[in-house]
């Protein structure tokens, strides 16, 4: 079912630049070519009837509703697949077209319930609609076969399927299809016999279906539904903002009856989804209201005491009187802050103002520490911009794709879409990484090549890329001579045609074949267009800003960015980890990527701020935590971040907590972080936001609040009490206030503003004078530094080795159900997919060691051991093992070590050397049940 | 703070700058490196740990530590 407010013009849009003039009942219409009769019509204000056409899919013409008469032509096509022609002239109505729909709807109707008030779908059913609609009044079919015993499919968590309503439109086929990309649905057997079947007669909790809700929104009846909209009932209204998952940024309509949401329904006018979305940000919200939301400030002595509730007023004074208590006693550097990837641009900005300004230093950081810090230095270092230089819609502008160290189809599901889409109609693929994700072979897509590599050996693999590329003459001469550093490209390009930079020297560390290597290689050069996406598997390496700059040089080598269907795309996993870095999260940099050292630039900032401002970097994440166990650094005031579960080496991460005298935690919950708390803030959700978020394509989308903050303050407005009480006055009225002081101070932020992003939807900074609707595409005709810098990228194996002990690499990612630490998506229905964190392992692995599919294994490095649930596939090579991190109770982090990058510390999470054996220290775990019991649990249930 | 572990840290950035010029200029981007990206303590014990002798300590790394101070 559509979004309560949509409006459905038919058919998709067509985009040529010619226009064709034709007639319809009388009007005359002018529309673009190649745009069907019922969107023509549409557009004119004349509604076709129609069941199986909706704008979101290609035409189908199966339901015969929307049939016309077109004057000389014969019969009455369906108006949803006759495109417009020139001078054609069209009638919508008349006495036989209206009685050839009536006919179709009573054979609609006579298998269909019929009494409009069963109808779960309140008066949004479409089939009910078009009865009225054409006028059908009455039944002459008398009572026969029927499909209306079937049963109900109830087992997927959020949706139910009742094959009694279904018209077999085919719209949840096609949308899973054309949209979703998975091909789960299919219309089974033919004719009367005919049954939407997901799968081979299989039940949606069986099929392949990835629950990401295409097909309930495409249906135009109420035979799939929400499981919200049956219990809570239809919504009323709608509020537009932007999911708080992943770093594609969904835009969302959420629905909502009185104050309760209903649902969330893709916003179809939103970027960069198009009406799109997957399963956690269609439906796992209900954490938002979870009875774990830990809604009362709480403060303790120590964090061996038990947790004492108190008024808003007394957990700030005490944060406050602590964090000056520390300053005072160990220095003015003893203290600092870590801003959230998950908390709004405005948020994020304040607290980080809250740190440079209120405890006058420079310790602040972020989560993009842990994750993308690299794409920062390398992108900045080699283009001038930390960020990624396309929009997602730009890959169907692609000809050639390269994933590396990503999982696009579990961490950033509705891009996949997008980009399997683009891949389908023929783009080739190359996909670099350790395991075959499911890029590799899945309906209608396979890659050219997948290679295979050794974790640790990136860098290696795309100089061997590059090395080809140069020695094989394959080089966009005449787009580096306008666009990089000559003296730069000339040492470099020396360098890679090195003999121990081709393919054949790097094959047996990489474990990759040169001839895979170098057919990669020639065919990205190729292109024409070709485009690099990447992920985690690039940048939490030892090597991962070198990664990111080999990644740049292949690019600029082949000419590869400044338009649409190229460049280096950073796949940033979090709701506004880009946001958070671009207003100032970093322990360097002011707003928009300013070093804290540029004088004129921190004077401006003292100005605004009324304050002088320490001009030194200030302590990354790992070095706070360095600093705190040699107790220099003794206070941390964290938001919306779990350090404790999501950093490496989680004993040295505990350790470093329980040294420090004031933590404290600004959350929704009472997270592993907040064991070492001494201050808990009660946080808000996305729901009880307003704010911006800003997504991995540089988009700035409105986040606008559905409820009022469960605990009584927006996040905001903390920031603000604790910045106030520590002696730092902030007084903002709005979050739109902050913006607008973000904006005044940041060059590529200026032209940002609330009424801006109302009118626009959103924007892709800069957004500025000179791009005063924002910037799609970075570095057209030139890059932001001026030239691009082509920069040796030395392999230097990590430090990181196999040895007898521990003799396997272990690697770690997302899975699609889960997301990061688990926090929000183990408190929703989605924890029934993922009730564990699994260990895979390759067979050879598990035959060589005892270790069948299913058994409890150790998993041990020279940090820490765990134990998991081994699970014996082939999807990892032999040598590697893989695992995710969504529950505390893996602790895969427990056996991450210290290694990190070294330009940035982002830790080497994708390479740790371990031993894998199996074990009979079982330990105590939840069961299946209990998890899910305590999932899926609300306020007031 | 852990001075193995700054060491280390430093070596590796001059590692970088090294495979990537000569060496005068490998120095330089390395002390600017460690300006621009390390906490002034962090900074303080490096380059009292080169002074004290700072034996592992790449040649690179501890020129530029020496710059530094």
């Amino acid at each position: 079912m559509q979004s309560i407010d949509d409006k459905d013009l038919g058919t998709p849009a067509a985009h040529s630049g010619q226009q064709v003039t034709l007639e319809i009942d009388g009007r005359e219409v002018t529309v673009p070519a190649g745009t069907s009769i019922m969107r023509a019509a549409a557009l004119a204000d004349l509604q076709i009837p129609r069941l199986c056409a909706t704008e979101a899919l290609a035409p189908f013409g199966s339901c015969r509703l929307c049939i016309v008469q077109i004057e000389g032509r014969n019969g009455f096509p369906a108006s949803c697949t006759t495109p417009v022609a020139p001078g054609i002239k069209v009638r919508t109505s008349g006495e036989r077209v209206e009685g050839l729909r009536r006919n179709v709807m009573e054979l609609y109707m006579s298998d269909h319930p019929l009494d409009p008030f069963e109808c779960k779908a309140g008066g949004k059913c479409e089939l009910h609609q078009m009865a009225a609609e054409v006028g059908l009044e009455q039944m002459r079919y008398p009572a026969g076969h029927n499909h209306l015993e079937l049963k109900v499919d109830d087992t997927n968590p959020y949706f139910s399927f009742d094959p009694t309503r279904c018209i077999l439109c085919s719209r949840c086929v096609r949308a899973c299809d054309e949209v979703q990309g998975t091909f789960a649905l299919t219309i089974d057997g033919r004719g009367f016999a005919s049954l939407m079947s997901p799968g081979e007669h299989q039940h949606y909790a069986d099929s392949e279906c990835v629950s990401c809700g295409a097909c309930v929104q495409a249906c135009p009846t109420d035979a799939l539904m929400e499981k919200t909209v049956l219990e809570r009932g239809a919504a009323e209204r709608a509020v537009i903002t932007t999911c708080g998952y992943c770093g594609v940024g969904c835009s969302f309509k959420a629905e909502l009856r009185g104050d309760q949401v209903v649902r969330m329904v893709p916003n179809r006018n939103g970027l960069p989804n198009h009406g799109h979305s997957c399963v956690k940000g269609r439906f796992a919200w209900g954490y938002a209201t979870h009875p774990d939301r830990a809604l009362k400030p709480m403060i303790r002595k120590r964090i061996s005491d038990p947790w004492a509730e108190v008024s808003w007023s007394e957990a700030i004074n005490y944060a406050a009187a602590e964090f000056k208590r520390v300053q005072k006693q160990y220095g003015r550097g003893a203290v600092g802050g870590i801003t959230s990837s998950r908390c709004t641009n405005e948020e994020t900005y304040l607290v980080q103002k809250l740190v440079r300004a209120a405890f006058g230093n420079n310790n602040v950081d972020t989560c993009a520490r842990v994750c993308h810090s690299p794409t920062g230095y390398g992108l900045k270092t080699a283009f001038g911009t930390p960020a990624g230089t396309q929009d997602f819609d730009s890959v169907n502008a692609s000809d050639v794709i390269v994933v590396i160290g990503a999982n696009p189809t579990e961490g950033h599901p509705v891009f996949a879409s997008i980009m399997k889409r683009r891949l389908r109609e023929g783009a080739r693929l190359i996909v670099i990484d350790p395991r075959a994700i499911e890029l590799v072979r899945m309906p209608h897509v396979a890659a050219d090549y997948h290679l295979q590599l050794q974790p640790g050996t990136n860098v290696a693999i795309l100089n061997a890329m590059s090395h080809v590329i140069v020695t094989e003459g394959l080089v966009n001469e005449r787009f580096i001579a306008e666009r990089c550093d000559p003296a730069e490209y000339a040492t470099w390009k020396k360098f890679i045609a090195e003999p121990r930079n081709s393919p054949e020297s790097v094959e047996q560390a990489s474990g990759v074949p040169a001839a895979s290597i170098s057919g990669a290689a020639r065919l990205y050069a190729q292109g024409p267009n070709s485009a690099i996406y990447y992920g985690l598997g690039v940048t939490e390496h030892s090597q991962g800003s070198t990664a990111v700059l080999a990644m740049a040089n292949l690019a600029m080598v082949t000419g590869n960015l400044g338009r649409p269907g190229v460049g280096v795309n950073p796949l940033r996993g979090q709701n506004n980890v880009q946001g958070a870095n671009d207003v100032g999260s970093f322990p360097h940099e002011l707003t928009g990527y300013r070093h804290i050292s540029d004088g004129k630039m921190r004077a401006e900032f003292e100005a605004a701020w009324g304050t002088k401002l320490d001009a030194e970097p200030g302590l990354r994440i790992p070095n706070m935590f360095d600093a705190a166990l040699d107790g220099s650094f003794r206070g941390l005031y964290i938001e919306g971040e779990d350090v404790a579960q999501s950093d490496p080496n989680t004993h040295h991460v505990a350790a470093a907590l329980g040294a420090m005298e004031i933590v404290v935690v600004q959350d929704i919950f009472l997270n592993e972080t907040a064991k070492y708390a001494h201050v808990f803030l009660p946080g808000s959700s996305f729901l009880e936001k307003d704010g911006t978020f800003t997504n991995a394509e540089r988009r700035i989308s409105p986040v606008r609040k559905v409820m009022e903050p469960l605990a009584g303050y927006a996040d905001w407005q903390v920031t603000c009490l604790l910045s106030n009480a520590l002696g730092y006055p902030m007084e903002y009225r709005h979050p739109s206030e902050i913006m607008d002081e973000i904006a005044r101070l940041t060059p590529t932020f200026s032209g940002v503003s609330y009424e801006k992003l109302d009118r626009l939807g959103s924007v892709q900074w800069p957004c500025n004078a000179e791009a005063p609707a924002g910037t799609t595409v970075m570095h057209v005709g030139q890059f932001v530094r001026g030239k691009g810098r082509i920069l040796v990228t030395e392999y230097v194996p990590t430090d990181e080795r196999t040895s007898a002990r521990y003799p396997l690499l272990l690697t770690t990612g997302r899975i699609l159900t889960q997301y990061n630490v688990g926090t929000q998506t183990r408190r929703t229905r989605n924890v029934r997919w993922h009730l564990e964190d699994l260990l895979e392992i390759h067979p050879h692995d598990a035959e060589q060691r005892g270790i069948r599919d299913g058994d409890w294994v150790e998993v041990a490095s020279r940090a820490g051991a765990t134990t998991l649930h081994a699970q014996v596939t082939d999807r990892v090579a032999p040598g590697v093992v893989y695992t995710t991190f969504h529950h505390p109770e893996s602790g895969a982090n427990v056996v991450t070590t210290e290694n990190s990058d070294w330009a940035t510390n982002c830790p080497e999470y994708k390479v740790t050397a371990v031993q894998v054996m199996p074990t009979r220290r079982v330990p105590e775990r939840p069961t299946a049940e209990q998890i899910i019991r305590a999932a899926e649990q609300q306020i007031g249930k | 703070m852990d001075t193995h572990h700054l060491a280390k840290m430093a070596n590796q950035i001059a590692e970088f700058f090294t495979s990537a010029m000569e060496r005068e200029a490998a120095v330089a981007a390395t002390t600017t490196h460690l300006r621009n990206f390390w906490e002034p303590r962090m900074r303080r014990e490096i380059v009292e740990y080169a002074k004290g002798g700072g034996t592992e300590l790449t040649d690179v790394a501890r020129a530029a530590v020496v710059a530094l101070g």
